[in-house]
């Protein structure tokens, strides 16, 4: 019974793991650079959702809308401010940017936050209680991965079907074909940044919603994991994505129950790194077979 | 219908462009031939908006397209076919060949898939498959099918027989006869001069940067200079 909470403690944790990798890879998948800043939007769709709930009395949803909107516009304006002059430039200065921007976002939380952990009450409250008591599922859990299923069907059905999604994808290979098509690469470029960014809100209310608390540092280290789920799936995958933070959440969750919980990090990355000797794109990275 | 004035274009410090000016008039097979670094595909990517020139003018249809950045140009009538032909390989052939209707409104497709098909029937045997997994003359297929879905008025191809059989390049060569017939005006850049010059009304020849010598595809071909130079003798 232990061993089953643990697990759906995992799948949960993953399941937000996953909605946060999902950003990422789709940020890299076409911007093809790795916004580091993604865990700390994170963090803001956090703060927002917290004080449009405590401060401003308003109903989950409601606030959850609303972080995702600020998050939406937080994320063009990053994108426009910080990395669209450097669109040209070699990668490196572009990643050094996303790192800074990062502690700028954390520096700003905690201006106008404090440092000091709020509490953050779960956005749906209450937990199913199942076995005649002996294994309860809190509903915030259930509700998780629902989101997190739902989303990625979305996103799949967006990139496959759609014709911004197949933009995107187009963009994702060839910029430069991709604007001899008519494509506006900088306006796909943006609205991948909404996109991410509008489910990094997501993630931070679900993220803040399980772990109880919210800080100024809260979206880092997820958003590190995240990353290394991404890796871990293939990135630029969005299943990989999935399969990748729902992985590291449950090899997290179990590190936790039965090794260490000091080593549950430790764990989780050595875990990554024998998946990526063995299969460098990761799980689920694509090699495309190529003719020329 | 395309009038390209007086062009520079530099990457970084090298003038890769220098002066350059041609017409293209309606309805023509207009060729830009020359060596490997002659600036023939700075040239149309300078006319697509990919590359910028530094002084001089290019109109078409009587429209300014300086400074029109790249992904409007499709929309005005222009398509390229680009060298190495930059298919999207991790799409299907169906999906690239929509990508190329992109700025056209949904209900041109249909019609234009079936066009492109007509044209390019293994496309069609071939429109659920990676295009990534398609031969080499395939892609060329694909390439220049993505293109003619914006119906262009003006089709740029850059190079459409690098890299083929000889076999493929006369199957490709006659498509673009075929296209030229049914309407549309073409500027081709091609190092294959021979194959270029005998289909095309009137030709360029680019050297390092500058358009040296012009004239009608037959005189060109039967020019010594021309023959000696880019022909094998």
């Amino acid at each position: 019974m232990e061993f089953l909470s643990y697990l759906i403690s995992g799948i949960s944790l993953g399941s937000v793991y996953a909605i946060i990798a999902l950003g990422y890879t789709m940020v890299y998948g076409i911007a093809k650079m790795l916004n580091f800043a993604h865990g700390d939007v994170i963090m803001v769709g956090g703060y927002i959702s917290f004080c449009a709930m405590n401060y401003l009395g308003l109903p989950s949803i409601v606030a959850v809308l609303l972080a995702m909107a600020v998050c939406t516009v937080l994320g063009v304006v990053i994108e426009g401010l910080a990395y669209k002059p450097l669109r040209s430039a070699p990668s490196l200065a572009v990643l050094i940017t996303a790192i800074g921007v990062s502690y700028f976002l954390q520096n700003a939380a905690q201006l106008i936050w404090s440092a000091a952990p709020k509490v953050y009450s779960p956005v749906v409250a209450g937990s199913l209680s199942l076995l005649n008591g002996q294994l309860t599922i809190p509903y915030v859990s259930l509700l998780t991965v629902v989101v997190c299923l739902v989303i990625m069907a979305g996103l799949t059905l967006f990139t496959s079907q759609s014709k911004l999604g197949k933009a995107m994808r187009a963009c994702s290979e060839d910029k430069n074909a991709a604007q001899l098509m008519g494509i506006n690469v900088n306006a796909t470029i943006s609205t991948t940044f909404a996109i991410g960014s509008a489910l990094a809100a997501i993630a931070g209310v679900l993220l803040c919603s399980f772990n109880g608390t919210l800080m100024p540092t809260t979206g880092s280290m997820p958003g590190i994991k995240a990353f290394t789920a991404a890796v871990f799936g293939g990135i630029g995958s969005i299943p990989g994505a999935f399969l990748g933070g729902l992985l590291l959440g449950i090899i997290e969750s179990m590190a936790k129950a039965y090794i260490s919980t000091n080593l549950a990090n430790t764990i989780g990355f050595a875990v990554l790194i024998v998946v990526l000797l063995v299969r460098p794109a990761g799980l689920l990275g694509k090699y495309v077979p190529e003719k020329v | 219908m395309l009038k390209v004035n007086g062009i520079n274009v530099y990457y970084g410090s090298i003038h890769a462009i220098k002066d350059v000016s041609f017409e293209v008039h309606q309805g023509e097979i207009v060729t830009l031939i020359g060596a490997n670094g002659a600036g023939k595909s700075t040239t149309l990517q300078t006319i697509s908006g990919l590359l910028h020139s530094r002084t001089g003018s290019i109109e078409f249809l009587g429209q300014n397209l300086m400074g029109v950045p790249a992904f409007k140009i499709v929309s005005r009538g222009l398509a390229q076919v680009p060298e190495g032909r930059r298919i999207f390989l991790q799409m299907t052939v169906e999906e690239n060949l929509e990508m190329g209707a992109y700025t056209q409104p949904n209900t041109t497709i249909a019609p234009g898939l079936e066009r492109v098909y007509e044209q390019f029937p293994r496309l069609k045997e071939r429109r659920r498959q990676i295009a990534g997994t398609l031969s080499g003359g395939e892609q060329q297929m694909l390439a220049m099918g993505r293109a003619l879905m914006s119906g262009p008025k003006l089709l740029m191809l850059d190079e459409p027989s690098m890299g083929l059989a000889p076999i493929l390049v006369e199957q490709i060569f006659e498509i673009i006869r075929k296209l030229h017939q049914a309407g549309t005006t073409i500027l081709l850049v091609e190092q294959n001069a021979q194959a270029a010059l005998s289909i095309a009304d009137r030709g360029y020849v680019l050297e390092t940067g500058k358009i040296v010598t012009t004239g009608t595809g037959a005189e060109l071909l039967a020019s010594p200079a021309i023959k000696k130079a880019y022909l094998g003798g």
